[in-house]
């Protein structure tokens, strides 16, 4: 029995465990749906009252996405590791023996998938709030870089998150730690997301390498995440 | 397992200075004399820049000294991490290193956005090799309050290394993504424009001298910080030592 | 502090040797020496910051030995704590449960993390007497007494060696911990080792096998009660 926890098909099972398990809590929590959603938004409105004029916004219309995602995500990690800290099943969790890199993999599984609604509800956001053009053009575009931004958000996420999640002061710790390291994330999905929305007439194929940058960012810090979050967690 | 003693034992009468640090700093101490009568008053001003050229004595050395602090704090970290030569001296280096490069690093950002200011007539610009560096010097502060988290000194040890290992992945990133924006959007830099300087010999020596003397300097203020966090450390222990006889004595008085 | 003799004897869990563990700084276990073999129930009493809680948490390995020798289930604690913590089952001050999730869902969640089918959930959530209407109440709705129950069926359900309980009676009804006392001894008769530090003296002391005096981070035999 206690060899069926080595090997990689543990770290899978526990991972598909592990994110099942948190976004069965957001269901039933609906913590995202009725707090971080509505958070974004009105983030998304701030900015339209701050740059207020309808020519800037359709300019800069996709930097504030990612800005707004960026700051949904430090309260979306906040809350991953508060399910986990409220009642000690983190804890419980390392008292079990669960390796560490599955439960690495399954909270950032679980983040990213939140974060693809939160991204999908900004985007059009920002089609309504900011007149910024969609076109099914740029769709592949937009999707991809998508998949490959939150992919790294929530790899970045749920590492920094869980050294902060047993230290005092957590609050305040994540975005210092967090928003220094995900700047690539910010520049590439804006560049990648002006050409999809093709802003100030930057073609499609311009994103494409910046599309690049986000999938090299995705895998170092999966890899990382993987590899470091044991050691992390571990005292 | 002490990697190196002399750099490892605090010496008997518990003070930070060796016969090596002594010597080192009145060497430091005479090369900053030397640097400051150089810089300020021997050396020629520069046919483009003029006075403010002068700032460069300060600037280029103090911004080698804290990428050169980095460095030695990611192999440090790396040290400690690999378990063959696993030490807390490693960990106590990578962090002494940390504090001096954080340290440099400001007065670098200062001092280069002043010649800026006077040069470019602007304090910023969104260079690659700027931006990086203000993120370094953020990521960096982020790694030294992780270190001041609490816990063992072999937790503290673990989660530090860790990190510094994560933001030896993340500065690369960040200049790699910084370098293609700005070659993507931005076609001409701030930077190159009439910021020729025509190094003569003197201004050449006095540069040269100045990343010596700062790197000398680095060296006697690591040295120092590493012993007294290796004190520190001692001090924690001795208390848990006292606590520990405290506690046996409560022990033997309770359970009579 | 001489290193502690091999022992043949494979039905010793514990095994402890001037083992001394930090808060911080401070000492919580200023050298314990004990043994604690397979199918005992061993009750740690003590005033409040005794150590108790630090004991059951080094046995667990889930903090260093700061010095002295320790083994647990036959694995060191200085050298391999990670790998006794899959064998061992705590349940502190916290249950580990998930608010949001019902019990069946918490029970079925801890013992997946070892593979457990479905039976076998079904049998911890029944030992503990949560199939009835409780099982699909979300856990934030249980009563005090109702969670620890919930904790103690994924301990079950993951198949936990060794039980290191902190105050596992505190909350519970008069009938709540007459089923505990039964699970617990259910529990050591096949096989578990339980290590239970309580205040309620009486009710635990009919439980226990063994007492152990927990003082000032040091322990005292007190025989079997």
């Amino acid at each position: 029995m206690s060899n069926s926890l080595k090997g990689s098909s543990t770290v899978i099972a526990t991972a598909r465990l592990i994110a099942a398990k948190d976004l069965r809590v957001e269901l039933r929590s609906r913590v995202l749906l009725n707090q971080v959603l509505p958070f974004a938004l009105i983030v998304m409105v701030m900015f339209a009252f701050a740059l207020d004029s309808d020519a800037v916004l359709e300019r800069v219309a996709p930097g504030l996405v990612w800005l707004a995602t960026l700051f949904s995500v430090l309260v979306m990690v906040s809350r991953s590791f508060a399910v986990e800290t409220a009642d000690g099943a983190l804890d419980q969790l390392r008292s079990a023996g669960v390796p560490a890199t599955g439960i690495f993999i399954g909270k950032m599984l679980a983040l990213m998938v939140q974060l693809m609604v939160l991204v999908a509800l900004l985007v059009g956001a920002a089609v309504v709030l900011y007149r910024a053009s969609f076109s099914w053009a740029g769709g592949v575009l937009l999707v991809t870089t998508a998949i490959a931004a939150t992919c790294g958000l929530a790899a970045v996420g749920t590492l920094y998150g869980g050294l902060a999640a047993g230290a005092k002061g957590r609050e305040t710790l994540l975005p210092l730690l967090l928003l220094p390291v995900v700047a690539p994330v910010l520049i590439g999905a804006t560049r990648a997301t002006e050409s999809a929305f093709g802003t100030n007439g930057i073609a499609i194929s311009e994103g494409w390498p910046w599309l690049g940058l986000l999938a090299v960012f995705a895998v170092l810090f999966s890899v990382a995440g993987a590899v470091a979050f044991g050691p992390l967690l571990d005292d | 397992m002490n990697t190196s003693t002399s750099l490892d034992a605090p010496p008997r009468d518990r003070v930070t200075g060796t016969q090596f640090t002594r010597g080192l700093g009145i060497l430091v101490l005479a090369g900053m004399v030397l640097l400051i009568v150089l810089g300020l008053f021997v050396s020629p001003a520069d046919v483009n820049q003029g006075e403010s050229v002068r700032i460069m004595y300060a600037h280029v050395p103090g911004a080698w000294l804290a990428y050169l602090a980095f460095v030695i704090t990611g192999i440090s970290s790396a040290a400690y991490l690999w378990k063959r030569t696993r030490s807390l001296t490693w960990d106590r280096i990578a962090g002494a290193s940390a504090e001096v490069g954080v340290l440099f690093m400001g007065i670098s950002l200062i001092t280069g956005s002043l010649w800026g200011r006077i040069t470019w007539g602007t304090y910023w610009t969104w260079d690659a090799r700027l931006t990086t560096t203000a993120f370094l010097f953020v990521t960096y502060i982020g790694y030294l309050a992780v270190r001041g988290l609490g816990g063992t000194h072999q937790q503290r040890a673990r989660r530090s290394a860790v990190l510094a290992l994560l933001a030896v992945l993340e500065i690369p990133l960040v200049h790699f993504s910084v370098e293609l924006w700005n070659t993507l959007h931005q076609e001409a830099s701030v930077a190159g424009r009439g910021t020729d300087v025509e190094m003569d010999g003197l201004m050449l020596f006095t540069l040269f001298l100045g990343v010596i003397v700062f790197t000398l300097m680095y060296v006697w203020l690591v040295l120092h910080r590493q012993r007294s966090l290796a004190l520190e450390d001692m001090l924690d222990d001795s208390g848990l030592d006292n606590a520990l006889t405290a506690r046996r004595a409560e022990a033997s008085g309770v359970a009579r | 502090m001489s290193p502690i003799a091999h022992e043949p004897d494979t039905d010793v869990v514990i095994d402890l040797s001037d083992a001394v563990a930090v808060l911080g700084s401070f000492p919580a276990l200023a050298g314990v020496t004990m043994v604690v073999r397979r199918g005992e129930i061993v009750l740690l009493r003590g005033p409040n910051g005794a150590g108790k809680t630090t004991l059951l948490r080094l046995c667990a390995g889930l903090i260093p030995l700061e010095r002295g020798q320790g083994q647990v289930l036959g694995i060191d604690l200085k050298n391999d704590r990670e790998l006794v913590r899959h064998r061992v089952g705590v349940i502190g001050h916290n249950n580990g449960l998930y608010a949001d999730l019902t019990v069946t869902e918490n029970v079925r969640f801890w013992g997946r993390t070892v593979g457990a089918s479905a039976a076998e959930v079904d049998a911890a959530l029944h030992r503990m007497g949560l199939d009835g209407r409780l099982a699909d109440l979300p856990v934030s709705r249980l009563s005090a007494g109702q969670k620890r129950r919930t904790a103690l069926a994924g301990l079950v359900a993951r198949r936990a060696e060794l039980w290191l309980l902190d105050e596992p009676h505190a909350g519970l009804d008069a009938s709540g911990r007459d089923e505990l006392d039964q699970v617990l001894k259910m529990a050591a008769a096949s096989g578990a080792t339980v290590m239970v530090a309580s205040h309620e003296l009486e009710r635990a002391g009919q439980l226990a096998t063994r007492q152990v005096e927990v003082v000032a981070g040091q322990v005292r035999e007190l025989g079997a009660p």
